[in-house]
């Protein structure tokens, strides 16, 4: 059950982005496609977001193909890299927008707006404007906005990438809990293997469009599939590094849901 | 996606549709008339010819240069600025635009002598000045203050941050801007006839006298065809130009953006107000020219235009032209923004699939405010017949013909604001459930309401000014101010003179009016109106 | 298209003027008017409702009926004058009808050998206006001939209009040629450029503007216009303020016809029967500036003193109007502009 991509390719332009990729994501899963910058890994998750046209194979929600379902009908959570908030609607109306779209009373957007800042940690922030926000403040609202009709997958795209180092390291740890806590189903994009490790339960290594290894975190660190792989995962063996904190993350943080480098 | 698809392909095909029916094939088949006789090789050997192109060009290039240079400051003025009688400003810069031309050129005239190029340019850019305020405007008011105090936080002057910051993210306005007003000068008519005396002609002058006067339909044909070259190469450089600057910008409700001016940009208010007062200056040489008699300042005029006399001479009262004037600029507005909303939308969509074919259609649209109003005119005679209903002396066809001018400026005023609209906050929307029409509900139109306000109340006040087909085809017994206007100074005697500026004053009354009404409306929850 | 169709309503919509009876379409120059009671007078006498196409000056006008000649925009036609008399003759856009009104005065003003094809309805001669006032006032004698405007004497008083944008600026053209004759006409403009000529693009421009016997107050007191100018511009007094010269003045008859191909030929005959009645003719000089054609119809009062009608003025034949023209304006852009 879950999300099944079976054998997809996209283009983009004149050139092959994502070939024939297999992937599953299982229901409360999350899935971290991990891979340097180009390799196709955001072409990707915008083809499961129905905002790219594949060329050839299926994605499939519970078996169900989705190739005839549009963006809006997907009930797919998105995060941008830099939050890309209404600009025009203060941080509840952000936050309320998927419940609008779905014909949700009043009160109750109100009070899952009220729960969802609750659980980003802005409580209190439903008037605010978000040009109001800082870059962190923004990312949890865009978080929120995303949970809030409770999307059955929920895509992030580099969620942290734009925020500053130490910002993104508390980030980093909140969402770890923020998204075993919503109990998510996610499908993470990110380059960073640091973040991949810290949040996800199982990663897929991208490269060239193709994916080249999958399995959890520990497989991944363990036993790299190949040179490149493990020059990319930039250590070799048993010291696996966080290359945009610069400290080394220890096992139990990788592996468990609480990343403890945090508040 | 294949929905998407088929939305889009209907949606370009309406206005291209339209395009091509009351456009490409009058031109068409007018031109086809002249090169089927001998004579055209013979014009274009002609170095006077070229010596046309050349004037052309080159008063147009510079009227344009002159109206954006006006222009931009009166932009800061509108957009940015919380000063008090912003919105009188935003206003009175409509005016030039419904004047006729033939009593514009009048003006100058008495208030520059007889300066030749001089006042042709200035008296072009007076009518442009509000294309490049609203076009530029319209995108400054939204874009985010806070790159330029982040460039100036980095120590940049005022000057540095608006040359690297602001400038660049108004390029794409300034571009359109910059076409729209290249194409008014190169074809504008009347300002150069009367301003040109005998000296001066250009493409368009001499094309209304080929094909209007002497039937000379090879020369005409000759000439339409330099003509239009030479306005799809400007566009053509426009594109270049412009290309790839239309990029997603951070954009913020304008009320946000405004402040008040401090320092060294009260210089560029200054400026603003200058242009201002420069605009007005004709304007009021008009009202006093409506006021005053041989013996001395008098209402005949109006209450000449109210009454009997104008009854005898126009078969209507002058309120009754101004509301004929009032409902066929409606008609024409409504049309135009119809197929210039939709040519927008398909145009903001097509960009980023098909950027080479967005570009041609784009260029395409434009085209009717390259080409000259006389091949346009004639081009009708020849084929509007085949039309159910011979369109060709049916009133119908002036909402038509005024669309054609006003819709390019529509696209225009609302293309950049669309383009700036960065499209991940479409795919967020939609993401979160909202169908594509939602999403130009709760994106698009919060950011685009306040342009497509300006563009409708813009194309509102051309078409109230549109002279040309109106003179033809309108009903005699229900002409527009500017008809008025035309056939009252075409008259001996004092009355009919002042008349005639009476009916101008009207205009300008009538075109505030519409203007300051059309722009209250509020879209939503926003008030739009106040760009 | 449904929306360009509502778009229609509110321009169609308002006053139809056809009731759904005989209508005929007139084709006409943009200085057409007739007051209403007049036109309604006709509908109510013949159940024939005339419906007005303005089409531009005469010359656009007439162009526009070459073009459109194979199927035709109106039934009749009014306001072809002398100048584009021999085109519309040489492209068939008439057919042959003599009104019996014709006899009554306008046969006088009939195109040589298409008496059948245009009737004359009106006579507005273009002739040099002067500011009596302003010469008095500086001891400056008024020209007596066209030959006399290159004296030095009248050096940058008068103002004319381009002949290729301007129908009172053709007239004079022609006046010119048909005053010194093609050899000599050109060597005339070349002295009236040397004695300060100003060219306007238009009457409107040159009379209201640079004119000094208008209300403009312009600069300079010789204008081109036409015959009838000066009994728009009667001072409290009764007294007008400027003349005509009567001596070199172009004759210039508006025609009209059925035309060739037209929808409803009885009703547009009875549109040319009317336009030679006694009830338009007499309405010609308040309405349109020009002497009607028709014997017997009274001028206006102030026009008997202010603007009688030329009885003798220069004419060139329609056929080397037509042959010669566009050599003519090529020549005098070169001499006037060169």
């Amino acid at each position: 059950m879950g999300l099944r991509l079976s054998n997809l390719s996209v283009h983009y332009g004149q050139n092959l982005a994502v070939s024939g990729v297999h992937l599953e994501i299982g229901d409360g899963e999350v899935l971290a496609l991990l891979g340097p910058s180009g390799c196709g890994k955001s072409t990707l998750l915008r083809a499961v977001a129905g905002l790219e046209q594949s060329s050839s194979g299926a994605v499939a929600w519970d078996d169900v193909d989705l190739a005839g379902v549009p963006v809006h009908r997907r009930e797919f959570g998105l995060v941008f890299q830099d939050g890309q908030l209404f600009p025009h609607r203060d941080v509840a109306g952000n936050v309320a927008f998927g419940l609008r779209m779905r014909g949700a009373d009043k009160r109750a957007q109100a009070e899952r707006v009220a729960e969802l800042l609750e659980l980003v940690g802005l409580p209190g922030y439903g008037s605010r404007r978000t040009t109001e926000l800082s870059g962190g403040e923004q990312q949890r609202v865009a978080l929120a906005r995303a949970l809030a009709p409770r999307p059955k997958l929920l895509l992030l795209d580099e969620p942290l990438s734009a925020l500053d180092r130490a910002l993104r390291e508390q980030l980093a740890a909140d969402l770890a809990v923020l998204l075993r806590r919503a109990g998510a189903t996610a499908l993470l994009v990110t380059h960073d293997h640091g973040e991949a490790f810290a949040l996800a339960d199982r990663i897929a290594l991208m490269r060239k469009g193709k994916i080249v290894q999958t399995g959890t975190p520990h497989e991944v660190r363990k036993r790299p599939a190949d040179d490149d792989v493990a020059a990319f995962l930039g250590h070799t063996g048993e010291s696996a590094s966080c290359p945009c904190c610069g400290s080394p993350i220890p096992d139990s943080a990788v592996l468990g849901r609480h990343a403890r480098h945090g508040r | 996606m294949r929905g998407t698809k088929i939305a889009l392909g209907v949606g370009a095909a309406v206005p291209l549709l339209f395009l091509a029916v009351f456009f490409a094939w009058p031109v068409a088949a007018i031109i086809g008339l002249g090169l089927g006789e001998s004579g055209v090789g013979a014009v274009l050997a002609d170095s006077q010819t070229w010596e046309l192109v050349a004037f052309t060009l080159g008063q147009a290039a510079a009227s344009t240069v002159v109206a954006l240079l006006a222009g931009l400051p009166v932009a800061y003025l509108l957009a940015r600025c919380a000063v008090r009688g912003r919105g009188f400003v935003r206003l009175i810069v409509t005016i030039p635009f419904v004047l006729p031309t033939l009593v514009v050129g009048m003006a100058f005239r008495s208030l520059l002598g007889d300066s030749g190029v001089i006042a042709i340019v200035l008296a072009n850019a007076f009518f442009n000045v509000a294309v490049v305020a609203r076009t530029v405007g319209g995108l400054w008011a939204n874009l985010d203050l806070r790159a330029e105090d982040a460039a100036r936080a980095l120590g940049a002057s005022r000057w540095r941050a608006f040359t690297s910051v602001t400038l660049p993210a108004l390029a794409p306005a300034i571009g359109s801007a910059l076409a729209v007003v290249f194409l008014f000068c190169a074809t504008s008519f009347g300002v150069v006839l009367v301003l040109g005396g005998s000296e001066y002609r250009t493409l368009e002058t001499e094309i209304y006298l080929r094909t209007v006067q002497l039937l000379d339909l090879p020369g005409a044909a000759a000439l339409s065809l330099v003509q239009l070259v030479a306005v799809v190469g400007a566009l053509l450089a426009g594109a270049i130009a412009r290309r790839r600057r239309e990029t997603a910008l951070a954009l913020r409700r304008s009320a946000e953006t405004a402040r008040r001016p401090e320092g060294a940009e009260w210089v560029v208010v200054g400026a603003a107000l200058t242009v201002v007062v420069l605009l007005l200056l004709p304007v009021f040489s008009l009202i006093v020219q409506s006021l005053s008699t041989r013996d001395g300042w008098s209402l005949a005029g109006y209450t000449a235009l109210a009454g009997d006399a104008a009854e005898s001479t126009l078969g209507v009262s002058g309120l009754a032209a101004a509301v004929n004037s009032l409902r066929t600029a409606f008609d024409a507005t409504l049309l135009a923004m119809f197929l210039g909303v939709l040519a927008a939308v398909v145009l903001s969509q097509l960009r980023r699939r098909r950027g080479r074919l967005a570009e041609a259609m784009d260029m395409a649209l434009m085209l009717p405010l390259g080409v000259s109003a006389v091949t346009v005119g004639f081009g009708y005679l020849v084929t509007m017949d085949s039309l159910p209903g011979d369109l060709r002396s049916s009133p119908v066809l002036v909402p038509f013909a005024q669309a054609l001018v006003v819709m390019p400026l529509i696209i225009r005023t609302v293309l950049p604001v669309l383009r700036a609209i960065d499209d991940r906050l479409r795919q967020a929307a939609a993401t979160l459930g909202a169908s594509p029409l939602r999403v130009w509900r709760e994106v698009d139109l919060p950011f685009a309401g306040r342009s497509l306000l300006a563009a409708a109340g813009f194309g509102y006040v051309v078409a109230l000014g549109e002279f040309g087909a109106t003179s033809f085809l309108v009903r005699p017994d229900a002409p527009t101010l500017p008809v008025a206007v035309s056939r009252l100074i075409s008259r001996p005697g004092e009355l009919n003179v002042q008349m005639a500026y009476a009916s101008c004053v009207l205009l300008m009354i009538v075109t505030v009016a519409a203007v300051a009404l059309v722009e209250r409306v509020r879209v939503g929850s926003e008030a739009l109106g106040e760009f | 298209m449904v929306l360009a169709l509502i778009s229609g309503c509110s321009l169609t919509g308002g006053g139809e003027a056809g009731t759904g009876g005989e209508k005929v379409v007139l084709v006409t120059h943009n200085s057409f008017a007739l007051p209403k009671p007049v036109l309604d007078e006709f509908t109510k006498n013949t159940g024939i409702t005339i419906e007005i196409s303005r089409r531009g000056d005469a010359g656009e006008m007439t162009n526009q009926l070459v073009l459109t000649k194979g199927n035709p925009l109106a039934d009749a036609v009014f306001g072809i004058d002398s100048t584009y008399a021999s085109r519309a003759i040489g492209q068939n856009l008439l057919q042959a009808y003599r009104s019996p009104e014709a006899a009554k005065g306008a046969q006088r003003y009939a195109v040589a050998g298409a008496e059948d094809k245009l009737s004359a309805v009106d006579v507005g001669d273009v002739c040099l206006n002067i500011d009596t006032g302003f010469l008095a006032q500086r001891g400056i004698p008024e020209p007596t001939s066209l030959a006399e405007l290159t004296d030095p004497r009248y050096k940058d008083l008068l103002v004319v209009q381009n002949p290729a944008t301007s129908s009172p600026g053709l007239a004079f053209l022609f006046a010119t040629v048909a005053t010194f004759g093609e050899e000599r006409w050109a060597e005339y403009w070349t002295k009236l450029k040397a004695n300060g000529v100003k060219v306007a693009s238009g009457w409107e421009q040159s009379y209201t503007q640079d004119f000094s016997g208008s209300s403009g107050k312009g600069p300079r007191p010789l204008v081109v216009s036409y015959a009838s100018s000066p009994s728009a511009e009667v001072g409290p007094d009764g007294k007008p303020r400027t003349k005509a010269l009567l001596g070199g003045c172009y004759r210039q008859v508006e025609y009209a016809g059925v035309l060739t191909g037209a929808k409803n030929t009885d009703g547009a005959r009875k549109v040319v029967d009317f336009l030679l009645s006694d009830k338009v003719q007499s309405q010609l000089a308040e309405q349109m500036f020009v002497y009607p054609t028709r014997e017997g119809v009274a001028l206006p009062q102030s026009w008997q003193a202010a603007a009688p009608l030329p009885t003798k003025a220069l004419e060139l034949p329609a056929p080397q109007v037509d042959r010669d023209r566009e050599r003519w304006l090529a020549l005098w852009r070169s001499v006037v502009q060169g």
